[in-house]
């Protein structure tokens, strides 16, 4: 493992763990808003899927196993990712102590600028939506593995509903600049597809995005109650 | 003085492996022992550094720029000349000797040019291997070009970027040098003085251009690699920073100056568009392949040159060489671009330039075709302009561009003072009185990458055990010079700036001492530099102090040697009654016009002593010999 | 045409800057930015009064000498183009421009609009460069270099080393001017036998003498005067991980 040590010194190898993280939450985020897709199709629907998931892999893992090594992995991925953020974030800023008087950008888009800041919305938000709709913490009328309702109810309050919808257009822009950046912290550069990772970061930001915000509003519009 | 070029007997071929077998050589273990200083570090000073730091030699190398990678070898365009005859055509090294001796109008040492040809082999080899991404074919071999009117293809270039690739490589192995502890590199960092020890090259002034300090630095050798100095024009195609001054200290330390007068001017550069300009770009004569130049033929026409018809416009050149047409050689299309513009046909708003006219080649072969060939040259002249050249004539101007002349070195690359070489555009060089397009670039580099390292041993071989210092008197001395000289720039306290005066002298120089020279220009010239020289001492504006960044300190010092030096020339090109080469001195023209040289009376190279502020030089005359090329008349008719 | 300057006025490397405001009058709009700041200059200068201190040399766009921010946009808003290049036909009259030197941790402002780039010598002196002594060249054409491979290594080849992009960068980052040579060598078949140490070698030279990470904003992208893709740093980066993966020795 001395490798990895090693490889993390450098920025570039921060880097890349900040890209191979940010995969795996990707992966996470997607697979997640595919799940919720559930929502539709009516609560026994989200019910068994949440179920399913408790039960993925067993007998081989005891009851939850898979969920938990999903979680370990998760968690270590946010971990390397929010830490290596922090000290890419902390090394640029003193590279470059002054700023200009005649400030332009010239071709830094909203979703590149808004990295850092959007990355702490999102971090702000996972940690509300754990004790919103996990821990019931943050919930007016949890019912342990009642996820349905859970959703459901939480959404009817309205500023709920607005900061979850505000902190998808968060993750989006993030995944819009970021889609497209792991491709270049990991090297992934060839003529004949490099002009489809923008188009790849775009779609996937927008389809994540669009589908995420669809559920509040589907909540409060009354389409799912 | 007896000028001994140290040129080696024997037949022309195996002079130099004959030279090189006699050498002496320093024993690897005794190279560590022996410093090097090289001033310079473009194409000759970087290769030169970065050759002997690989032998073992320790070296110190300096720049004025802030980085050894921006000097003015950086803007060559064209390409490098090679006698490698990739194309079968014909090439080989006897013809580049040939074409080199016979392009300077015989005026240049065959056994060293001959030397050249042989060396441009090596380079090509040497710079390939370094990664000089030169054009290629498609079938991934070296691609060539036929560059200012040869008859085969021998220039490799890179794109329009020659120059640049190839400063690129020489810094890269200097750089690598520099790493691994052989090379100390001080840029910013300017020569001021050559200190001269019992005869004897020991060491420099320099100053400090951030700090302002003095410096003093010795060596067992010194090594010059300064660059030419068109600059005296003011305006030229040279980098802003290029001046005289390294070479011209060492000049009056004791170096003969060869062939000052001998500079080139380039028939095809964009004209000054008003006071302010600074300097003037190079558009590559390869325009002239599809260009044809005219002027109206009424002097009060102020018509855009697009709608003057056919019959009003004057092709000049086609009219008077109609067997070279437009294509004739640098100098021709320049003095007669000259002439035109001082008979007051000159076009464009300070009617100070002639058309280049690509209209009828965009017709012929489609606008297409001739941004392929010239895309970026003419994006360029459109980036300066304002103009746009695929639907107006481009308008052209000579400007100074090259000069072969500089200090005195033997075949080893001495100067006449021991232990001080000179390489490169700095030295009195190959070219005779014209350089051929793409071989300044050749020449650095033979210099330095294999001259140099060969020639130095043998220098050294005898000075071992000896250790320099900066002790001694002779430094401190040269140290005060240089301090007060300063100090005396800065104490004038006048009214106006270097670059005004700057402006005023380089008018001078190129109408007298330009293309076209007469006895009685050069003369009138020679008062009014020293008028003019006068009024600097006396009414010149520098700010600021010594110990600091001063711009303006670094150009009145400049300006200041360009004085002397332009006096210089113009005694020069007043002895040299002879046109010959880029010059045409109007005493000695045929009837119809063309140069008159005078093999009889002028076949030597000029290398002029310093004898004092106040005195007149003292010319040395260095006979030319051909043995291998009969010297023939240039024409074009 | 009349032009209002601001211009980031530093006595030293040590000393406090401030900006200084500066009218230009009868500018001719067919003169070069650097030509307006001679003018200037000028008439400081006579009138006793201390130029502003700017870098220049070939005035023609090649040497990388040159370079300030106007506007916040290093080179100014033209893109592809140098200060030395960029005419004053492309402003309007009347308008106002701030001059400031390029900022960045590793390029310590020297005076006034000049800096120092020597940390780019030094990542070149870590390896950006092939190790082949003076005359143990094999012939030039003994190695075929496909047409395709060497105009790309020749696009990279261009980076004039002027600094823009690290002046550009957010972050202060070198990585267009690190990733174009280490890019240009090792794209050449000469460059391959020390191609992953040059990559590893320059990469940890870069970091180590105050350059920020990239964040991929591409601003470097498009301020750089010789249009120096960022396809290179993505280059670089899979040479350095390649490098790290192999466990390629670094240079002594
Ligand atoms: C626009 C243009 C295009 C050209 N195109 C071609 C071409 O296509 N082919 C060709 O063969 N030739 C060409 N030439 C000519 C060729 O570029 C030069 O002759 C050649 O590059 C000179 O190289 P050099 O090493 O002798 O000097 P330079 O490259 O001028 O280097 C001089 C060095 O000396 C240093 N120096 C100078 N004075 C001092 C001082 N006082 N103290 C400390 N350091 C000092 C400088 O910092 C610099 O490092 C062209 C020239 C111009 C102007
Ligand atoms: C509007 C969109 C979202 C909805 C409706 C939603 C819904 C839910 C629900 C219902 C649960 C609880 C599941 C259970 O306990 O079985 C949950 C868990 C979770 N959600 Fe979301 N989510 C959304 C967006 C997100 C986003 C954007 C992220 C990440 C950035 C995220 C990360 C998580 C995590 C980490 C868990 C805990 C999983 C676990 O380990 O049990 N969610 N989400
Ligand atoms: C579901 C959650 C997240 C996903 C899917 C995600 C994804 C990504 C991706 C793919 C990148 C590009 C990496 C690269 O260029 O190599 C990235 C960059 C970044 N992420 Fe995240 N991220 C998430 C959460 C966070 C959080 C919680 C933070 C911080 C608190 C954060 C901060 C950043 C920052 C600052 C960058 C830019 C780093 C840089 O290039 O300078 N991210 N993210
Ligand atoms: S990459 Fe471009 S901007 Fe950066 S130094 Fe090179 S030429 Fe300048
Ligand atoms: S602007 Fe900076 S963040 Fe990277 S892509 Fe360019 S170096
Ligand atoms: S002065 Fe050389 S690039 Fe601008």
């Amino acid at each position: 493992m001395a490798w990895f040590p090693d490889l993390y010194r450098s920025a570039i190898g921060k880097k890349a763990v900040m890209a191979v993280s940010g995969i795996i939450l990707f992966g996470y985020v997607l697979l997640h808003m595919i799940g919720n897709l559930k929502l539709y199709e009516g609560p026994k629907a989200l019910q068994d899927y949440a179920d399913f998931l408790r039960s993925a892999g067993t007998p081989a893992l005891p009851a939850s196993g898979l969920l938990w090594i999903v979680r370990i992995v998760l968690l270590a991925a946010v971990v390397l990712h929010v830490v290596a953020s922090w000290q890419v974030t902390t090394a640029s800023r003193r590279a470059r102590p002054a700023a200009y008087a005649g400030a332009s950008r010239i071709h830094t888009g909203y979703a590149s600028r808004t990295m850092r800041w959007g990355g702490v919305i999102i971090l702000l938000f996972v940690v509300y939506h754990l004790l919103h709709l996990t821990w019931g913490a943050a919930h007016p009328s949890f019912r342990q593995h009642d996820v349905y309702h859970n959703v459901v109810a939480g959404f009817q309050v309205w500023w709920v509903a607005l900061f979850y919808v505000l902190a998808q257009f968060a993750l989006g822009f993030h995944l819009d600049h970021g889609l497209w950046s792991l491709f270049q912290s990991l090297g992934w550069s060839h003529p004949r597809f490099n002009g489809w990772r923008r188009g790849f970061a775009h779609a996937f930001a927008l389809l994540i995005t669009a589908a995420n915000v669809s559920f509040p509003i589907a909540v409060l519009t009354g389409l799912v109650r | 003085m007896i000028l001994d070029s140290k040129a080696p007997p024997g037949p022309l071929q195996a002079k130099w492996q004959e030279h090189r077998n006699h050498l002496r050589l320093v024993n690897p273990n005794n190279k560590r022992k022996f410093t090097v200083l090289v001033v310079g570090s473009g194409l000759a000073g970087a290769s030169a550094a970065a050759s002997l730091a690989e032998l073992g030699y320790r070296v110190k190398c300096f720049c004025f720029q802030d980085s050894p990678r921006r000097a003015h070898s950086i803007a060559a365009q064209g390409g490098i000349n090679a006698a490698k005859n990739y194309h079968n055509d014909g090439d080989s090294v006897f013809r580049l000797f040939y074409d080199t001796v016979k392009g300077g109008d015989f005026r240049s040492r065959e056994a060293n040019v001959y030397r050249l040809a042989e060396l441009s082999l090596n380079i090509i080899d040497q710079c390939v291997a370094q990664g000089v991404p030169f054009a290629r074919e498609y079938g991934g071999l070296l691609d060539n070009r036929s560059f200012g009117g040869a008859q085969v293809s021998r220039t490799f270039y890179a794109r329009g970027q020659t120059g640049q690739q190839l400063l690129l490589g020489a810094y890269q192995a200097l750089s690598r040098q520099v790493a691994a502890g052989q090379i100390e590199m001080v840029p910013r960092s300017e020569m001021l003085d050559l200190v001269v020890e019992e005869g004897r090259a020991r060491g420099l002034i320099t100053r400090d251009l951030v700090s302002g300090n003095l410096e003093r630095h010795a060596g067992h050798a010194v090594v010059l690699a300064t660059g030419g100095y068109s600059n005296v024009y003011y305006l030229s195609t040279n980098a802003k920073g290029s001046n005289v001054t390294a070479i011209w200290r060492a000049h009056r330390r004791g170096a003969l100056f060869a062939n000052p007068c001998l500079s080139q001017i380039h028939p095809t550069c964009i004209p000054p568009s008003g006071d302010y300009q600074s300097k003037l770009t190079l558009m590559s004569e390869s325009l002239r392949n599809d260009g044809r130049i005219w002027v109206p033929r009424d002097p009060q026409d102020t018509r855009p040159p697009e709608s003057i018809p056919e019959e009003e416009r004057d092709y000049y050149l086609e009219t008077r060489y109609p067997a070279f047409g437009n294509l004739v050689p640098r100098d021709v299309a320049a003095r007669n671009a000259k002439h035109v513009v001082d008979s007051g046909r000159g076009v464009g708003p300070q009617k100070n330039g002639v058309y280049l006219d690509l209209a009828g080649a965009i017709r012929r072969l489609g606008r297409q075709a001739i941004a392929d060939r010239y895309g970026n040259l003419l994006e360029m002249y459109q980036k300066i302009t304002g103009e746009d050249p695929y639907t107006t004539p481009m308008r052209i101007y000579p400007a100074p561009h090259y000069t072969m002349g500089g200090l005195w070195v033997d075949y080893n690359l001495m100067s006449t003072i021991d232990g001080l070489f000179v390489l490169g555009e700095a030295n009195f060089s190959d070219h005779g009185a014209n350089r051929l397009g793409a071989s300044a670039l050749m020449q650095g580099l033979a210099d330095g990458y294999f001259i140099l390292p060969s020639t130095l041993g043998d220098y050294l071989a005898g000075h071992l055990g000896e250790t320099p210092v900066t002790g001694g008197e002779t430094f401190g001395v040269v140290e005060a010079e240089v301090r007060a000289r300063i100090g005396r720039l800065l104490a004038v306290r006048g009214s106006r700036s270097a670059d005004s005066f700057h402006r005023r002298l380089g008018a001078i120089v190129w109408h007298a001492c330009g293309i076209l020279r007469t006895a009685a220009g050069l003369e009138a010239a020679l008062r009014d530099v020293a008028a003019l020289e006068d009024e600097f001492w006396h009414d010149l504006r520098v700010s600021g102090t010594g110990s600091e960044v001063n711009q303006d300190l670094e150009r009145a010092g400049r300006v200041a040697d360009y004085f002397e030096l332009a006096r210089l020339m113009c005694r020069d090109a007043l002895e040299r009654d002879e046109s010959c080469g880029c010059h045409l001195r109007e005493e000695h023209q045929t009837a119809e016009g063309e140069p008159l040289r005078d093999d009889e009376h002028y076949s030597y190279v000029s290398a002029w002593e310093w004898k004092g502020p106040d005195s007149p030089p003292a010319l040395h005359k260095e006979p030319l010999h051909f043995d291998y090329v009969e010297p023939s008349r240039r024409s074009y008719k | 045409m009349d032009l209002t300057l601001y211009v980031w006025r530093q006595a030293g490397p040590a000393a406090p800057g401030r900006m200084v405001e500066y009218a230009a009058r009868d500018i001719n709009p067919d003169s070069s930015f650097l030509e307006l700041l001679d003018v200037i200059n000028e008439r400081l200068a006579e009138r006793g009064e201390d130029r502003i201190a700017f870098d220049h040399d070939c005035r023609e766009g090649i040497c990388g000498t040159c370079g300030f921010m106007i506007n916040g946009e290093a080179h100014g808003p033209l893109r592809g183009t140098t200060v030395c290049q960029l005419h004053m036909r492309h402003f309007k009259d009347g308008e106002i421009l701030r001059l400031e030197p390029w900022r960045a941790r590793a390029f310590p402002v020297l005076k006034d609009l000049m800096v120092d780039r020597s940390a780019f010598d030094r990542v070149i002196e870590a390896g950006g460069f092939i190790s082949v002594a003076t005359g143990s060249a094999p012939e030039a054409n003994q190695v075929a270099v496909p047409k395709p491979v060497a105009d790309r290594a020749f696009e990279a080849a261009q980076c004039i080393g002027c600094g823009a992009c690290v002046a550009q960068c957010p972050n202060g980052a070198a990585q267009l001017f690190t990733s174009a040579k280490v890019s240009h060598l090792g794209l050449l078949p000469q460059g391959q036998p020390e191609r992953l140490a040059r990559a590893l070698a320059m990469v940890e030279a870069m970091e180590e003498l105050g350059f920020g990470a990239c964040s991929n904003f591409a601003e470097c992208e498009a301020v750089c005067p010789k249009r120096i893709s960022i396809d290179f740093i993505a280059r670089m980066n899979r040479d350095y991980l390649k490098a790290k993966a192999q466990g390629t020795p670094g240079r002594a």
